[in-house]
């Protein structure tokens, strides 16, 4: 299933620049049955990455165990109204998605 | 002489774009996803998941927190929140004790990220819960057990 946009806020109070994710994928575990019995195969995001102007603020990587539509909230130091916030994730068939975001 | 083209060109009819794309030799499955840690994520057990990350034994350590409910309704969202006050904390790994597979998620911090992430993730029964965490080269863990009233694996 084709994965729409990450939905991401970027928000800086002065010293520290708070992101949350929220992807959207159906992290599918592998476990699964569909109708006829049977395995629906994994389809999960493997990797993630967050850069601020560039620069790499959070590497992740994911098993099927997250959640569908993956949800992700962290800190870093730094970052300005305005600046960009980039995050990026691959899944284990290889496809991708890159949203950007504006620190506000 | 010319099977393996064509079972190439098979596949690829099959998986579509992707596949084409993989069968010519632009896109390899191994290269997009060459830092996946798959024996880390394929861990059955505690102490593989441990020795896949490098981790040995873990110090258990009251530095590392985990933020989630006790009792989780549904399995297949459970917020996890993981915090370390350990100076110089650069990893955060959460594993599932009942899981099929133990390791949930990782990540790695650089220089100047919080060691607070959360994140959301499924749960098929009641398990312990592990954070662990790298900080000064040494790995820390703590331990929370989440009650599950609704497994979230088998959908």
């Amino acid at each position: 299933m084709a994965a729409g946009p990450m939905r991401i806020r970027a928000a800086s109070n002065g010293t520290e620049t708070e992101v949350k994710i929220l992807m959207s994928h159906d992290m599918e575990t592998g476990q699964r049955k569909d109708a006829s019995g049977a395995l629906i195969p994994a389809h999960h995001i493997t990797e993630i990455t967050a850069t601020h102007n560039g620069r790499v603020v959070l590497a992740g990587q994911f098993g099927p165990a997250v959640s569908k539509n993956p949800y992700l909230q962290f800190k870093f130091k730094g970052g300005a109204k305005g600046d960009k916030v980039s995050v990026s994730w691959v899944d284990n068939k290889g496809e991708k998605r890159t949203d950007e975001v504006v620190v506000s | 002489m010319n099977s393996q083209r064509r079972e190439a060109l098979k596949s690829g009819g099959a998986l579509g774009l992707f596949g084409v794309l993989v069968a010519a030799g632009l896109i390899t499955p191994e290269v997009a996803q060459a830092a996946w840690d798959k024996a880390a994520f394929d861990a059955k057990t505690m102490d593989d998941a441990l020795k896949a990350l490098g981790a040995g034994k873990p110090a258990d350590s009251k530095d590392v927190q985990i933020n989630a409910p006790d009792i989780a309704e549904n399995g297949a969202v459970v917020p996890v929140a993981v915090k370390s006050t350990l100076p110089g904390t650069e990893f955060i790994a959460i594993l599932i004790e009942k899981n099929p597979s133990m390791l949930a998620a990782s990540f790695t911090l650089p220089e100047g990220t919080a060691a607070d992430v959360s994140t959301r993730v499924k749960m098929g029964q009641t398990s312990n819960v592990f954070a662990l965490v790298k900080a000064g080269g040494s790995f820390y863990m703590t331990t929370k057990e989440i009650k599950v009233t609704l497994g979230g694996c088998g959908g």
